[in-house]
C-alpha cells in the first residue's frame, strides 16, 4: 500500500507561451528547484484554456491543475487573461459546487520576469496538493495506471 | 386561452401573415404535448394543443425555421421570449421571417408532479381557474394548480413577454422575490462531502440521452464537443463516474452566461436530474461576482462571460467565500 509521505502528485501547469512559459524557462536557466512532477504544458495565452482541458487533465490522472498567464493588464493579446479570469473563476465556483476539493486547481500570473515566483508557486501547489492526496473525485477509471 | 390561440393561429395562416405555426400537438400522450409545425387551418382545427402541459419551449425550433421560405407565426410564453431573445442577440434567428404571438402564463403543470401526489391513472386535465380537474380511472379529482406546477414555474422568476409582435392575455411583470437560488445556496451551505454525495446521487442516474442538450435553447453550436466518437467521452461510461461530471460540468459551462433559466433541461431529463441547479449556480455567481445579469432580457447587453472590467475580481475568490469548507 502506498503511504501518503510518499505520494509524488502530478500536476499539470498550463503556462501561456508570452510570460510564463518563459517564467518558467527563467526559474530554470536561474537554477532554481521546483519538482520535477509538475507538467507544463505551452498554450498560446491563458484564455485559450478551455474548461475541458482542465477536466481531461484530471481525467487522465493530474492530481491538480494550474494555470499561469501574464499578469492581467499585461496580456500580449491585451484582454485574453481578463476573459480567463472570469472563465476559471466561474469554473473552479462550479467544481466546488460539485464537490470537487478547490485546492486542486488554482490560477498564478507569473511574468516573464518572475522566475523566482514561478518556482515558489510551483513549490506551493505542489506542496497543498500533496496534502490532499489522489485526486479521487475526478478520475477516470479507464485511464487509471 | 386554448381557443384563442387556435384562433389566432388559424386567422394569421388565412389573411396570409404566415405561411406555417409553430406551436404545440399530442405527443405519445395527452400530457406530452410537443411542438409541431401547422399550414393548413384542418390540420390547427385536429391537431392543435394548448394546455397546462404545453411547456416545450418552441424558441430553439425558430433557428432552423426562420432560414427557411416565407414567415412563421410562433407562440411564446415569458420565458420562451427570454431565450428567443437572447438567440435574436446572438444572431440566430432572423427575426423579420418570426412573428411572435407572446402569450400570458401562470405556469406549466407537470404530470410527473400529479403522480408524485399520488393520483393515477390520469385520462384528462381540464383546467378550472386555480384548479386543476382531473379525470381518473378511479374517479374525478380536484387539486390546486399550484401543486402541480413544475419547479420552474414555482420559482418563476418572470411573468413578462420581453419581445412580441402581439399578445393573448395581458403581459405579467418580473418577479424579484422568485426565490430560485434557494436550493442552490442550500447546497452551498453543505460541506465538500456532502455535496459531492449529492452529485454523484443525481449524476449516477445520467443515462447520456443528451436531451438536456438538445433541448437548451442555449446550447446551439451545430457543432457539438460532444458529438466527437474519438473523443472517448461521446457516450456513457460504464465504468467511471468522471463523464458525467465532465458532461454537465461543460454542458453547463458552454451556456453560463447566456442561460435565460428556461428550465428545459430539467423538465425533459428522463431521469430527474435537477440539472437547472447547476446553471443557477453559474447565474447566481455571475449575479454576486459580476453585476445582476439576466440573459435575454434586452438586446444591448454583453453576455457576463463576453465581457470583463479590469478590476474583476481573482479566481482565488473562491478559495475565500465562507461557509463552504
Amino acid at each position: 500500500m502506498q503511504v501518503n509521505e510518499t505520494f509524488t502528485p502530478t500536476i499539470v501547469a498550463f503556462c501561456c507561451n508570452w510570460c510564463s512559459y518563459a517564467g518558467a524557462d527563467l526559474s530554470g536557466t536561474n537554477r532554481l528547484n521546483y519538482p520535477a512532477n509538475v507538467k507544463i504544458i505551452r498554450i498560446p495565452c491563458s484564455c485559450r484554456l478551455n474548461p475541458m482541458f482542465i477536466l481531461r487533465a484530471f481525467q487522465r490522472g493530474a492530481d491538480g491543475v494550474i494555470l499561469c498567464g501574464c499578469h492581467p493588464g499585461d496580456c500580449h493579446y491585451t484582454t485574453g487573461n481578463y476573459y480567463a479570469r472570469r472563465r476559471m473563476t466561474l469554473l473552479f465556483s462550479m467544481l466546488d459546487f460539485l464537490g470537487i476539493e478547490k485546492e486542486r486547481t488554482r490560477v498564478e500570473w507569473v511574468s516573464a520576469a518572475e522566475g523566482a515566483k514561478f518556482a515558489a508557486t510551483m513549490n506551493e501547489f505542489v506542496d497543498t496538493v500533496t496534502k490532499l492526496g489522489k485526486n479521487k473525485r475526478l478520475e477516470d477509471l479507464r485511464c487509471a495506471k | 386561452m386554448r381557443e384563442m390561440i387556435k384562433a389566432k393561429a388559424i386567422e394569421l395562416l388565412e389573411n396570409g401573415t404566415v405561411n406555417r405555426v409553430l406551436g404545440w400537438k399530442a405527443g405519445e400522450f395527452f400530457y406530452d404535448l410537443t411542438p409541431g409545425i401547422f399550414t393548413s387551418r384542418e390540420e390547427i382545427e385536429e391537431t392543435f394543443e394548448y394546455s397546462v402541459f404545453s411547456a416545450a419551449n418552441l424558441s430553439k425550433y425558430l433557428i432552423a425555421e426562420s432560414r427557411k421560405e416565407g414567415k412563421i407565426a410562433v407562440f411564446l410564453k415569458p420565458c420562451d421570449s427570454y431565450s428567443f431573445q437572447q438567440l435574436l442577440k446572438e444572431h440566430r434567428i432572423w427575426r423579420d421571417r418570426v412573428y411572435v404571438v407572446g402569450i400570458a402564463c401562470d405556469g406549466m403543470c407537470s404530470m410527473d408532479v400529479i403522480r408524485d401526489k399520488g393520483i393515477t391513472g390520469v385520462t384528462a386535465v381540464e383546467e378550472d381557474g386555480e384548479n386543476l380537474k382531473l379525470t381518473t380511472l378511479y374517479g374525478d379529482k380536484t387539486i390546486a394548480k399550484a401543486d402541480a406546477l413544475l419547479e420552474r414555474c414555482v420559482h418563476c422568476k418572470s411573468r413578462k413577454v420581453v419581445v412580441f409582435d402581439e399578445m393573448i392575455g395581458e403581459n405579467g411583470e418580473e418577479i424579484p422575490d422568485s426565490h430560485r437560488f434557494d436550493m442552490v445556496e442550500k447546497l452551498e451551505a453543505m460541506t465538500p462531502e456532502e455535496r459531492f454525495a449529492f452529485w454523484r446521487g443525481e449524476l449516477s442516474r445520467c443515462i447520456r440521452c443528451n436531451a438536456c442538450r438538445n433541448v437548451c435553447p442555449a446550447c446551439s453550436c451545430e457543432k457539438c464537443v460532444f458529438d466527437n466518437d474519438k473523443s472517448g467521452i461521446a457516450q456513457k461510461a460504464a465504468a467511471s463516474d468522471f463523464e458525467e461530471n465532465n458532461f454537465h460540468i461543460i454542458r453547463a459551462f458552454h451556456v453560463a452566461s447566456r442561460c435565460t433559466d428556461c428550465g428545459e433541461c430539467s423538465r425533459v431529463c428522463p431521469q430527474n436530474i435537477p440539472l437547472h441547479l447547476l446553471n443557477r449556480k453559474f447565474i447566481r455567481d455571475i449575479n454576486e461576482l459580476y453585476g445582476e445579469y439576466q440573459a435575454g432580457s434586452d438586446m444591448d447587453t454583453k453576455p457576463p462571460l463576453m465581457n470583463f472590467t479590469t478590476d474583476d475580481c481573482e479566481p482565488s475568490v473562491v478559495y475565500e467565500r465562507g461557509g463552504k469548507v
